[in-house]
């Protein structure tokens, strides 16, 4: 199933070559959770601060039981802020 | 210590500048820049002052920290009773103005009555003088700026200036320092235009003494560790700037578009901080640096350059030069609240509204009102002089922004603030605003305490007054859930009162990303005399936030005027996480004035006002 998988900031450079605003649409297995679908980016859990699944949070606790379902936003940002 | 215990007071009508003590009972009380002020001004103007009359006074204050070398201490702010909201307005300005007037020998400047002719004060180390500004009146910020540092023969002059906007009386007319640094909000440039007063030249050499200059120099080295080591302040506010909230905002469904009615807007990754990043067709990028103001080691600022070929700088080369880029809530209401998606477009806007100083929140917040009232034909082009309100449309936005910051046709309208306009039109309920305040780059629907925030907020919708969203969002101190309501009202208060003492101090509230008041109060203990810790500061900030209050409910404010617009608390966001929710102001009102020790109709009670000692 598919997934759209979004990085953004510094972890723009974890997504496959030609994507383009900072998505990319992915495969996935059926029950696959958010923290493994993250390191099949090779991106690094304590670079994933904040992580939005269709805009909600996930906390850090729930990150490797929480499975996605199809067609859902995975959103994610390095510690960043503003103002 | 750190203050230096001297003010300048400037009688712009008799055309006099006098030295007087600095009340150090007072500066104990309220610590200086934002709550000093505010206790000047308070004390000192009828709060029901029409804002452009001459009995309005126009404070522009330090604080302690202001020119020692803590992180971040070049701020200063200009405190009044704004044009725009008839409140009290406290603006907050980095650069190296602020601490230019510190080493000029000045905790605060005040400025009373109105010149007979154009103006400006010329300050150099302790000597200062009114001179003659009629050949800078009808000049931009940056005309004025580099003509007042040629006319003296000195580059190193820091100029703090009005522009046409700010002459012409447009309400949210800013204060522009050092090119691109503003007072921003609530149209404090518009009451020093009132005033006759064209800019202020400052140039101060004297020093700043601290109290214990080793324990200072130890707290001071240990913030600048902290902010260093820290993420936010050490890596993504360089990096990217305030402006990769953009698609943050937007992915939580909080990213208010075209004047409210949606709370998602589809082009934010166009106009985001990683499209500024981004290699253009020209093979460069908008953003060309980042940059720092007066002794900053976060340096969050951008310095943008508009492609060459854009529409808008293609036939003028003055605008082709690196100059201050977008900061998240610029982008946010010349884009998303205008549902424009052109970043060029938005960077040339943003350009003019420092040249001319007008703050780019209010204004693209309000051509957002002015773009829903032409879709309903309530404004046509008849009144536009021609040109189409279309949301979306680049030109619509930048043509508006140059007629704007001269107050010109259409622009004179505009330059109203929304509140005004939206009355003036018969559709009262499309400003979206507070106490006629424009709101910033959230949607209070999506983000819960914002709406507290906003209605709460004594200059009227702000987000700098408790920025909610670093815990709600960003998770920073701890993580709360956005969509609920349980736990705003104290979240509100605390940062209503730690974000109160940080403003009185000199220092820029973004070190609150890396630091809390735990890390503050020892810098401002090795500087002041007077024992500051943490409960201190807070207690501060308490005094602070009820000073604002008593000082609006003397203006003519009540608990009514402590309300969001209808379309936040009954039309639902339609899309994201928030889709469905309302703001539920109701539900969290109630328990803040609980909290603050105010009656159910939001007056500070006798026992709050004694044990705060106002
Ligand atoms: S963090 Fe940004 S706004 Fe604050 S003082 Fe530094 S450069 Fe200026």
């Amino acid at each position: 199933m598919k997934v759209v998988v979004k990085l953004y900031a510094m972890l723009e450079k974890y997504l496959p070559p030609g994507a383009a605003d900072n998505q990319a649409a992915t495969e996935i297995a059926p029950g696959d959770s958010v923290g493994r679908v993250l390191a099949g980016f090779g991106l690094p859990p304590e670079m994933c601060h904040l992580v939005l699944v269709n805009g909600v949070f996930v906390p850090p606790s729930e990150r490797m039981t929480r499975t996605l379902k199809e067609g859902n936003h995975l959103a994610v940002w390095p510690p960043v802020a503003g103002g | 210590m750190a203050w230096t215990g001297k003010i300048l007071r400037v009688d712009l009508a008799k055309g006099t500048c006098k030295d007087e003590p600095l009340r150090m009972d007072w500066a104990k009380q309220y610590l200086g820049q934002r709550g000093l002020g505010t206790k000047y001004l308070a004390e000192e103007i009828d709060p029901k002052v029409d804002p452009l009359a001459p009995g309005n006074k126009l404070i522009m204050a330090t604080g302690p920290l202001t020119g020692t070398n803590a992180s971040t201490a070049g701020r200063y702010s200009v405190i009044t009773k704004g044009a725009l909201t008839g409140a009290i307005a406290c603006s907050n300005s980095g650069g190296f103005f602020g601490n230019e007037m510190k080493n000029a020998g000045y905790d605060m400047i005040i400025f009373e009555g109105r010149a007979p002719k154009p103006v400006y004060l010329y300050l150099n180390n302790g000597d200062a003088k009114l001179v003659d500004a009629a050949g800078f009146w009808g000049k931009s910020v940056w005309d004025t700026e580099e003509g007042i540092k040629a006319k003296h023969q000195d580059p190193l002059i820091r100029v703090a200036s009005i522009g046409v906007a700010g002459e012409k009386g447009v309400l949210f007319a800013c204060i522009v320092n050092d090119m691109h640094r503003a007072a921003g909000r609530s149209g404090v440039g518009a009451v020093m235009g009132s005033k006759n007063l064209k800019a202020v030249a400052l140039r101060g050499t004297l020093g700043v003494k601290v109290r214990d200059a080793k324990a200072f120099m130890a707290a001071v080295a240990k913030g600048k560790q902290a902010l260093a080591a820290n993420a936010v302040t050490g890596q993504g506010l360089p990096k990217y700037g305030t402006q990769v909230l953009m698609n943050v905002i937007n992915e939580v469904g909080a990213l208010p578009t075209r004047n409210h009615r949606d709370s998602q807007f589809e082009g934010a990754n166009k106009i985001s901080a990683e499209a500024m990043a981004a290699k253009r067709p020209d093979g460069k990028s908008n953003l060309v640096t980042n940059a720092a103001c007066f002794a900053c080691t976060i340096a969050c600022g951008r310095v943008s350059q508009i492609d060459r070929t854009h529409y808008t700088v293609a036939e003028r080369p003055k605008y082709q030069v690196a100059s201050g880029g977008l900061e998240y809530e610029a982008a946010w209401a010349l884009g998303a609240a205008t549902g424009v998606g052109d970043l060029d477009a938005l960077t040339f806007a943003n350009f003019v509204c420092n040249e001319q100083g007008i703050d780019p929140i209010s204004f693209g917040a309000t051509l957002g009102a002015a773009m829903e009232l032409y879709e309903m034909g309530a404004i046509t082009s008849k009144d536009t002089g021609g040109i189409e309100l279309k949301f979306g449309d680049p030109k619509a936005l930048t043509e508006m922004t140059e007629l704007t910051g001269r107050g010109e046709g259409f622009g004179a309208i505009l330059g109203l603030g929304s509140k005004r306009m939206c009355e003036k039109y018969g559709k009262p309920e499309l400003s979206m605003a507070v106490k006629g305040q424009e709101f910033p780059a959230y949607d209070a629907r999506g983000i819960q305490g914002m709406g507290l925030t906003y209605a709460t907020s004594n200059r009227g919708a702000c987000h700098l007054r408790s920025y909610t969203v670093s815990s709600e969002i960003l998770g920073v101190p701890v993580k709360t859930d956005p969509l609920v309501t349980e736990g705003k009202a104290a979240l509100v208060k605390a940062f209503q009162d730690a974000t109160a003492a940080v403003d009185s101090a000199g220092i820029c509230v973004f070190t609150t990303f890396a630091w809390t008041l735990d890390d503050i109060a020892p810098q401002i203990d090795g500087a002041c005399e007077g024992n500051w810790t943490t409960a201190k500061l807070l207690e501060v900030g308490e005094r602070v936030w009820n000073l604002e209050r008593q000082f609006n409910m003397r203006a003519g404010f009540t608990a009514k005027d402590d309300m969001l617009p209808a379309r936040l608390l009954k039309d639902a966001a339609k899309t994201g996480p928030a889709k469905g929710l309302v703001n539920q102001l109701g539900k969290m009102l109630p328990e803040y004035y609980q909290l603050r020790g105010w009656t159910p109709d939001g007056v500070p009670s006798n026992e709050t006002l004694k044990r705060l000692a106002l």
